[in-house]
C-alpha cells in the first residue's frame, strides 16, 4: 500500500481534488460560525499540494506527509494551517516508510496528540478532534481503511451540530454556535472518507 | 503609534493578512517579521485572534533552538500591549519582563 509513487499521487490528489470541490460547503458552515475563511483557505493548501504533486509522489510516504503538512502551515492560514499542517507533518514524522496497521494507528494517535496540543483542545469542544478522536477509536478496532470508518467520521462530523462550540472564533458565539455543523470537523471527515475510500480501492 | 511612543530605538515589525492578501495569517510574514525585528534581546509578539496565535507558535517552533528561547508571545491587548511592550524595551528590559509588563493588561 502506497509504496510506489502511482498510488501515492492518486491518494493525494483526490484528497486534494475533494477539498477543493467542498470549498464552498466549508465555507458556508464557516459562514455560521466563524468568520467564514475555512473553504477558502482548506483549497489554497489543496492547491499547494496539488501544484507540488510530481516532486510529493516521488518522496518516500513519510517525507511525503512532511512536506504535505509544511505546504499547509505556509499555506492555509487561520488556525487549520497550523492545526493540518501539524497532523500530517507528526504523521509524517510517526510513520515508517512501510507502515503496518499497528504503525499507522500509533501514527494517528501521535498526530491526534499532536493537534490536541497545538490548539490547547480535547475532544467535545466542536472543533476537527471531534472526527479525528472517534476515527482513531476505529482504527483502534479495525485499522484498515473501511466503510466502518467512512461512517464514524461522517457520524463524528454530524454529532458536532448540537455541541457548544469552547474553541476559536465560533467560541464567541456561545450558545449560537449550536445547531451548525462545525467546518473542521466536516473538513476532517472528508478527507478520512477520501482516503480510506481511495486505499480501499 | 508604538513608533510614535518610543521612537526609533526598539526594533519593530508587523504582519497581517493570508498569502494571498485576504483576512487571515501567514506563517510566512510572521518569519518574516520576526526576522525585521530580531535583535539579540529577542522579540515580543502580540496577536489579534486565535489564528493568528497559532501561527505565531508554529513560526517560532520553525526558528532554531537557541532563537525560539528568546521568542515570547505576550498574552496581552494588542494595541495596548504593543505600547506598552516597547516602551518597557525601550528603556532596556529584558524580554521576561517586557512579556509580563505587556501582560498585567489582561484581566487575570
Amino acid at each position: 500500500m502506497l509504496e510506489d509513487a502511482a498510488s501515492r499521487r492518486s491518494l493525494i490528489e483526490a484528497v486534494a481534488q475533494d477539498v477543493i470541490d467542498h470549498a464552498e460547503e466549508l465555507t458556508a458552515l464557516d459562514q455560521a460560525v466563524g468568520d467564514g475563511d475555512h473553504g477558502v483557505n482548506m483549497k489554497r493548501g489543496a492547491e499547494a499540494v496539488l501544484a507540488d504533486i510530481d516532486a510529493l509522489a516521488e518522496k518516500t510516504l513519510p517525507e511525503a506527509l512532511k512536506a504535505i503538512g509544511m505546504a499547509l502551515v505556509m499555506k492555509v492560514g487561520g488556525a487549520s494551517g497550523p492545526l493540518y499542517g501539524t497532523f500530517f507533518m507528526t504523521l509524517g514524522k510517526s510513520l515508517p516508510e512501510k507502515p503496518n496497521s499497528t504503525d499507522t494507528v500509533a501514527a494517528f494517535d501521535a498526530a491526534l496528540q499532536a493537534v490536541m496540543a497545538r490548539g490547547k483542545s480535547h475532544p467535545g469542544q466542536k472543533t476537527m478532534l471531534d472526527v479525528l478522536a472517534p476515527a482513531l477509536e476505529q482504527l483502534k478496532n479495525d485499522p484498515s481503511p473501511s466503510e466502518a470508518l467512512c461512517v464514524a467520521a461522517a457520524e463524528a462530523a454530524e454529532a458536532t451540530i448540537p455541541m457548544r462550540a469552547e474553541r476559536g472564533r465560533a467560541s464567541f458565539l456561545g450558545e449560537r454556535s449550536i445547531g451548525h455543523m462545525d467546518p473542521g470537523a466536516r473538513s476532517s471527515s472528508l478527507m478520512i472518507t477520501k482516503a480510506s475510500k481511495i486505499l480501499e480501492g | 503609534m508604538v513608533r510614535q511612543m518610543v521612537g526609533e530605538e526598539v526594533p519593530l515589525a508587523s504582519c497581517g493578512g493570508d498569502t494571498d492578501g485576504g483576512l487571515g495569517t501567514s506563517v510566512e510574514s510572521i518569519l518574516s517579521a520576526i526576522d525585521a525585528a530580531w535583535s539579540e534581546a529577542g522579540v515580543a509578539i502580540l496577536v489579534d485572534l486565535g489564528g493568528a496565535e497559532t501561527n505565531s507558535e508554529m513560526a517560532i517552533e520553525m526558528q532554531p533552538e537557541d532563537r525560539q528561547q528568546r521568542i515570547a508571545i505576550c498574552n496581552a491587548p494588542i494595541v495596548e500591549g504593543a505600547v506598552i511592550a516597547a516602551t518597557e524595551a525601550s528603556g532596556g528590559a529584558s524580554l521576561d519582563i517586557v512579556r509580563r509588563t505587556a501582560e498585567e493588561l489582561s484581566p487575570a
